[in-house]
């Protein structure tokens, strides 16, 4: 038994020092950026299934060109609220949003808000990479298409938005072919060409990089870096060094059990910037979970 | 010896060491039956096919130009099956036309537009049910709706609108059961970039959808080309000697003609049954093979 407790602890130290050096890689400016222009205003949101609250009470802001984690286990209810960002709730039956969510300034669940027009400025990039079962071409067109964009020229914005989305060296030569047929990591970083297509304001990321090796992982991060420049980015990750590697602020959310009921509620523990969050957690939870002494 | 090292030792590897021969033989015997009930489908099919083709082929082959282009006659050396072949390519082209876009609709609605209610529980289940509906109980509809309440008379429209609303369930069914396969994160994608519901299902869920709905509205025509009752019962001819020149006009079918050529005493006219029904029997295979063309060709896996 002595010798199980050793290795959890010099498990522990490892996994410190790689978010600690996941910290220290990032250049010094950016982590002294100054408080950003704010996108997004959430107050008190509470999160419905039917009768069952998901999520309860989150209050936060997102600033304008910043990257924002989401991190906490499963049922967490992150998922939960980056869906609410771009009312993609509204297409789960039953779903109910209560709370404030502002987007600049303007509210989101107001009366005469259009999800559809919501979502074209406030893009998505899901899970699992799911492009369309089209060419690599029509799966970037598509968006700009439907939304009614009139480009000068179709195949510009297409080469931009591959660019863009560092794949189009990759896929230059084939845009004719099945989107289908690329690799995993290329189908989502097509995925996102697709979302930037119809240059949107934010791009919600939830878990991007789930689902990939760690090669298109880190070429996805690298990307993330980037498109800050031109888009506030909302990402969902369960890779707590993905959180410390890319985002400038991280919220730890965490899950707890209704008095009576025994229904998981998830919550909001704290909001910071993340190398505030990753160093000196101001609650024991967030600390016990990314030192990965979580239970 | 522990019992743990006895179980890894190599003579629990043979044959016998655990399974004991009465499992063996189950085994076999099982294999043994499944294989006898797919070959006496292939026989029987095989069968039919050489029996048809035993009883026809020298009358098809003798002038084959002159069968396919003859009308009827009451001499069975002379007769053809021109306005019989013909009526049926008229009344499969103008079922498709029917059939497939409020096929392709209604499955459409049902899976994408319909609240969850217990109306919509309601109209899947006789949907289902419909599917199973004898075809002379369509004739009888038909019959009653088209050619006596609508007065279209025994006419090709008639014809087929009765084959089209025969074969309708089944392209329902067919239709949902390919926008079903189609993976939620599709539309979820198609949302995500801003288009409407009616964007996503035009541009992403119908295509995708395309291939499985055209397999089974192909399997679902290849089933009304061969049918015989219903345009029986709604009284369309055998004996004509005009191609249609209006959807008002009286059409015959392959399936009519042979029906009427077997219930003749002469032995001449059972071997040209047999000849139109090879000819029936390629139109069959043609269509199922463009089915299972499309199916291999355009189905997306995900």
């Amino acid at each position: 038994m002595p010798e199980g407790r050793t290795h959890v602890k010099e498990d522990e130290e490892r996994h410190e020092t790689r978010i600690a050096d996941a910290l220290k890689a990032r250049p010094v400016e950016d982590r002294a950026a100054a408080a950003a222009e704010t996108v997004f205003r959430l107050d008190d949101v509470h999160v419905y299934y039917s009768r069952f609250l998901a999520l309860r009470g989150v209050t936060l802001d997102v600033g304008k060109n910043e990257i924002t984690a989401f991190i906490g286990p499963s049922g967490c209810g992150k998922s939960t609220l980056i869906r609410c960002l771009n009312r993609m709730n509204d297409l789960i039956p039953g779903a109910r949003v209560e709370g404030k969510v502002e987007y600049h300034d303007q509210d989101l669940y107001g009366d005469g808000v259009d999800p559809v027009e919501v979502r074209r400025r406030i893009g998505m990039v899901f899970q699992k990479p799911n492009p369309f079962p089209k060419s690599i071409y029509e799966n970037v067109a598509f968006g700009p298409r439907v939304i009614g964009m009139k480009p000068s020229s179709m195949d510009d914005l297409v080469e931009q938005s591959l660019r863009g989305a560092a794949v189009w060296d990759e896929v230059k030569d084939k845009l004719k072919q099945n989107a289908l047929a690329l690799s995993g990591g290329q189908q989502q970083r097509l995925c996102i060409a697709r979302a930037i297509a119809v240059s949107p304001d934010v791009i919600l990321m939830d878990e991007p990089c789930s689902a990939l090796d760690p090669v298109s992982t880190a070429r996805i991060e690298d990307l993330m870096d980037e498109l800050k420049r031109d888009y506030t980015i909302v990402i969902v990750t369960h890779n707590m060094q993905q959180a410390a590697r890319v985002s400038d602020r991280t919220a730890f959310f965490t899950a707890e059990a209704a008095e009576g009921t025994g229904d998981r509620t998830g919550l909001l523990v704290e909001y910071d910037r993340t190398d505030a969050i990753f160093t000196h957690p101001g609650d024991k939870r967030t600390e016990d979970y990314i030192t990965g002494r979580f239970g | 010896m522990t019992a743990a090292t006895e179980a890894l030792a190599p003579s629990t590897l043979r044959r016998g060491a655990s399974r004991s021969a009465a499992r063996i033989t189950l085994d076999v015997v099982f294999s043994a039956v499944l294989f006898v009930g797919t070959i006496v489908g292939v026989v029987a099919l095989a069968t039919l096919i050489w029996t048809i083709v035993d009883n026809g082929w020298a009358r098809l082959a003798a002038d084959p130009i002159a069968f396919l282009s003859n009308y009827v006659s009451r001499l069975p050396a002379r007769s053809g099956i021109k306005a019989a072949l013909v009526g049926s390519t008229y009344l499969m082209v103008l079922t498709a036309l029917f059939c497939f876009p409020v096929g392709v609709g209604a499955a459409v609605y049902l899976e994408e537009f319909a609240p969850r209610n217990r109306v919509t529980n309601f109209v899947e289940a006789n949907i289902a049910n419909l599917a199973g509906v004898p075809s002379v109980v369509y004739g009888l509809l038909g019959l009653g709706i088209f050619v006596r309440f609508l007065q279209m008379g025994p006419s090709l429209l008639a014809g087929a609108l009765t084959l089209a609303v025969m074969s309708l369930p089944v392209i329902i069914v067919a239709a949902r059961e390919a926008i079903r396969a189609v993976p939620e994160s599709i539309r979820l994608g198609a949302y995500a970039l801003g288009a409407t519901k009616w964007q996503a299902v035009r541009r992403q869920v119908l295509p995708a959808a395309l291939p499985g709905t055209l397999t089974g509205t192909i399997l679902a025509l290849s089933r009304a080309i061969g049918e015989t009752a219903p345009l029986l019962v709604i009284g369309l001819p055998v004996v004509i000697f005009t191609l249609p020149n209006d959807l008002r006009d009286p059409v015959s079918a392959l399936p009519l003609l042979i029906f009427n050529w077997t219930s003749r005493p002469q032995a001449a006219f059972a071997e040209a049954a047999a000849a139109a029904s090879i000819v029936l029997l390629a139109l069959l295979l043609a269509m199922n093979a463009v089915a299972i063309f499309l199916r291999n060709r355009y189905t997306i896996r995900w």
